[in-house]
């Protein structure tokens, strides 16, 4: 690699990484009001939160997108998100609101999530069945999985017990202010086991990159590998939506964010960017609406008036070519 | 296509918007059958004051929506376009909004003008984007719809956010019959008086769905046309959704199934497309009013369900044919 | 020694490749003719491992295609295919560079840096080595990738028509590069080819295939004949001797 590009990288990454790093000071001191201990406490565990949601979202959306060879799926774009909404409103629909309570939540969340990498996995199976070339008709179908998962679970919410609604409520419908703190520290353990399985696979996932053929010529078990991956995947959504709830656009902003300010195709050097820009978008982003602008549960509106805008230009010029 | 079965078709179409007229009557919560054919007491009122009102104002959406949706696939020259595809439904959302933050105390007739006039602006910009668009696959043309709708949507939430208006906009986000009371619909019957224009122009919208060169080439005038079926169209969104709220994807399903059997030429077409929306409607409606009774299922959850899936099976079901 | 033995592949009721068995032995380059829809490229597909197939089997030097471990094939045997669309940004050096990706897993030593630049030269790309494949030409890209296929320095290299898109003089000149290639001792290549002078003027062996089945196999003197001509391409024509070469003349 030529330095000058050598350089280029390390410089956007330290300025990611600090800007990440001044959005998480922001956003535990700003506007604070009262006793500092109380409001440390309770700032640090939504950072926390959202600093894992960043990390998950980045991570699955860059790692999927590899997967997928193009620039514009994202697991939410097919409709993992919805999925797992969906996942959770039937459990409380056929299992009732006392069983559901009744069980801890973590392994309630591990059930799920092993479901969820089943039922995303025979999803993504529907979508890219043989070649998965055509891809406004994978997005398009993506998308109408995500309209039909949104329409059951309304459905299953409709004819459900109101007392069960109300568990599902508090369970389901987290957002980037609501945030269940008990599953936190599970997300966040699932977000590092990820991590490690990934670390000795980048240089892999560079390859494959080229393509699966490609990837196949030079010697990757491509097979393996995606599956590896594609479970990865699935269990970073399910961490990143049972925290906050779908996020539409939010990873596809940052990961073609991150493509575009990297000069390089490498994942050690596109990942660290897409998870600072992830954290600076989320948190600092959080932090300026709601405590400068006073707006604040609108992040996750603004993000999807800029990720549809982004979406739609990706779109054409994907067409173009 | 083989003429014969097409008479028994549009007969089963007929008695079985019949049978669900005569179905929705009578379904419901809190009077016994008897009371209300009988026309006795309370039985009587709930016919003329929820019931008949509710069936008609269904009848009129239903149709409105899936001739709207034809003609927009003819403006398009896609399969795959109707209001809900096409930003249509979510501009006049974002006209509604709009109603409400600058006018709030504007009759409903004013609302319904103003977001007839966003949905058209929205439907212009749309039909903008696609010139741009692209030649590539046809899916693509529902995908920037869609994504449009979406930025759309994105505003007006925004704006109901800053202005404390979410309550307001959370009402027409999934269409609900329930509301539908003697004097709060009669607004659909303007509806009627679309639908009437769109099948006496059917030849001119048949012809328009060939293109713009061969629609010249037979001296017609093209942009003025385009305007025409697209204020049809953002004026029967626009009073859909002020009534009832939007009701998704029939205007992409009923066009769709029609045009296999029956094809694309619409002086044919239009009465048994206006005619399956009704039908469409009515059948989600009533469906959603036994699934889980006393208590009622809106009919736009019910279509967001069979929509969905309805898309779905067209967009794969094309793949199996020749495209 | 690359050993085919009955192989065949259908796509529903389709037959592509109908029992075709084949030895190519080290050394030298051979050409795959044939009319459009022949199987010519599923037939370099199967034996890169890249489509499987319903019956038989391929073996590189005694390693059987569909069990042997990805990376020790990767050593052996290089491929590329027709389609040559990357989505993400690269420039010439990183892809080429991936092309000791078998070799080094990623970790590039001295050695391979140097490799690169050999084959990046070798295709005479240098002076774009940093610019990014969307700023390239179609056939620079072309040689990008053909230049990764000899970074990969496998004793088997397969290209599928890396003709396309080329123009007379890089035709040449990558045909040229191919011979060289061939040349080195223990080098195979073999090239899916459509046109039959090209063919005839370079590889060593021709094997000619029509509707899935192979219908002839030699040195380019006995397979390229006017039979040839008219019953595998359905075309009337004349053969001729140019300075010992078979040269092609289509009836107009």
């Amino acid at each position: 690699m030529p330095p000058d590009r050598a350089r280029a990288i390390r410089r956007v990454t330290m300025i990611v990484t600090l800007l990440a790093v001044l959005s998480a000071l922001a956003f535990m001191t700003v506007g604070v009001r009262g006793s500092w201990g109380f409001v440390l406490a309770h700032r640090g565990i939504r950072l926390a939160a959202l600093v894992t949601v960043a990390y998950a979202i980045a991570l699955s959306t860059v790692l999927f997108q590899t997967l997928t060879g193009n620039r514009i799926l994202t697991p939410a774009v097919m409709g993992f998100d919805a999925l797992f909404i969906l996942l959770q409103t039937a459990l409380v629909t056929t299992l009732g609101a006392t069983a559901t309570g009744a069980l801890d939540p973590r392994l309630l969340f591990a059930a799920e999530c092993l479901v969820m990498v089943g039922l995303s996995g025979l999803l993504f199976r529907l979508l890219f069945r043989g070649e998965g070339g055509n891809l406004p008709l994978v997005v398009l179908s993506g998308l109408l999985f995500g309209a039909l998962f949104r329409s059951l679970s309304s459905f299953l919410q409709r004819i459900m017990d109101p007392n069960d609604f109300l568990v599902l409520q508090g369970r389901a419908f987290a957002s980037f202010n609501v945030v269940d703190p008990t599953l936190i520290g599970v997300a966040a353990l699932l977000a590092l086991a990820a991590t490690a399985i990934v670390l000795p696979r980048l240089s892999a996932l560079d390859v494959l990159v080229l393509g699966r053929d490609r990837a196949t010529g030079l010697g990757i078990d491509t097979t393996q590998l995606s599956a590896t991956i594609f479970a990865l995947v699935a269990v970073l959504v399910s961490a990143s939506t049972t925290l906050v709830g779908p996020t539409t656009f939010f990873g596809l902003l940052v990961a073609n964010l991150a493509y575009l300010m990297v000069p390089s195709a490498r994942h050690a050097d596109v990942l660290p960017v897409a998870i600072g820009l992830a954290v600076v978008t989320l948190v600092g982003g959080q932090m300026l609406l709601e405590r400068v602008l006073g707006f604040g549960t609108a992040l996750s509106i603004v993000i999807d008036f800029v990720g549809g805008v982004v979406f739609l230009f990706i779109l054409f010029r994907t067409g173009r070519r | 296509m083989n003429a014969s079965p097409r008479p028994l078709l549009v007969c089963a179409i007929f008695v079985a918007t019949a049978v669900l007229i005569a179905a929705s009557l009578v379904t419901g919560g809190g009077y016994a059958w008897s009371d209300v054919l009988a026309m006795e007491g309370d039985g009587a009122l709930v016919l003329a004051a929820s019931r008949v009102p509710r069936t008609l104002a269904l009848l009129l959406s239903g149709a409105g929506l899936a001739v709207s949706g034809i003609l927009m696939q003819m403006i398009a020259r896609n399969r795959f376009v109707e209001p809900s595809t096409a930003g249509t439904v979510e501009s006049a959302g974002l006209g509604i909004l709009l109603t409400l933050l600058l006018m709030p105390g504007a009759p409903v007739v004013v609302r319904m003008l103003i977001a007839a006039m966003v949905a058209l602006a929205g439907s212009a910009l749309f039909l903008m984007l696609l010139s741009r668009l692209p030649l590539g696959s046809a899916l693509m043309v529902p995908l920037v719809g869609i994504m449009l709708g979406g930025i759309f949507d994105a505003v007006t939430s925004f704006l109901a956010y800053r202005f404390d208006l979410l309550q307001s906009i959370g009402a027409f986000g999934s269409g609900d019959f329930s509301i539908v009371l003697r004097g709060r619909y009669e607004f659909l019957w303007i509806i009627a008086a679309l639908v009437a224009a769109a099948y006496a122009t059917a030849a001119r919208f048949t012809i328009l769905g060939m293109g713009e060169a061969v629609a010249i080439g037979v001296g017609l005038n093209y942009r003025r046309l385009v305007a025409f079926g697209l204020i049809i169209v953002s004026v029967v969104t626009a009073v859909v959704v002020v009534t009832v709220g939007a009701v998704p994807f029939v205007g992409l399903i009923v066009p769709n199934v029609v045009s296999l059997i029956l094809g694309d030429d619409l002086r044919r077409s239009l009465p048994i497309v206006a005619t399956g929306g009704a039908l469409l409607v009515l059948g989600s409606d009533v469906g959603g009013r036994l699934i889980i009774a006393p208590y009622e299922i809106p009919v736009g959850t019910i279509m967001g369900v069979i929509g969905s899936l309805g898309f779905l099976v067209l967009i794969f079901g094309r793949r199996g044919h020749a495209t | 020694m690359i050993e085919i033995d009955k192989i065949s592949k259908r796509y529903g009721q389709t037959t592509v490749i109908d029992a075709v068995s084949l030895a190519i032995p080290r050394g030298g380059v051979v050409g795959i003719v044939g009319p459009n829809g022949a199987g010519k490229s599923t037939l370099l597909s199967i034996m890169s491992r890249l489509t499987k197939t319903d019956a038989g089997r391929v073996s590189i030097d005694g390693l059987d295609v569909t069990k042997a471990p990805g990376r020790e094939l990767a050593r052996r045997l290089s491929v590329m295919r027709q389609e040559n669309h990357v989505a993400a940004r690269l420039t010439v050096q990183d892809l080429v560079a991936f092309g000791r990706f078998p070799h080094n897993r990623g970790r590039p030593t001295r050695e391979d840096t140097e490799q690169v630049a050999t084959a990046i030269s070798f295709v005479g790309l240098e002076a774009m080595a940093d610019r990014f494949l969307d700023q390239l030409s179609g056939g620079q890209r072309q040689r990008a990738f053909v230049a990764m296929t000899l970074a990969q320095d496998a004793d088997y290299a397969l290209f599928d028509e890396p003709l396309n898109n080329l123009d007379i003089h890089h035709a040449v000149s990558m045909m040229r590069l191919f011979r060289r290639m061939g040349d080195q001792p223990g080098k195979t290549v073999v090239i899916v080819l459509h046109d039959l002078n090209v063919a005839a003027a370079y590889a060593d062996r021709i094997i000619v295939m029509q509707d899935g089945r192979m219908v002839g196999d030699g040195p380019p003197a006995n397979v390229i004949n006017r039979r040839l001509l008219s019953e595998v391409f359905r075309v009337e024509g004349d053969v001729i001797d140019i300075d010992g070469r078979r040269v092609v003349s289509v009836a107009r």
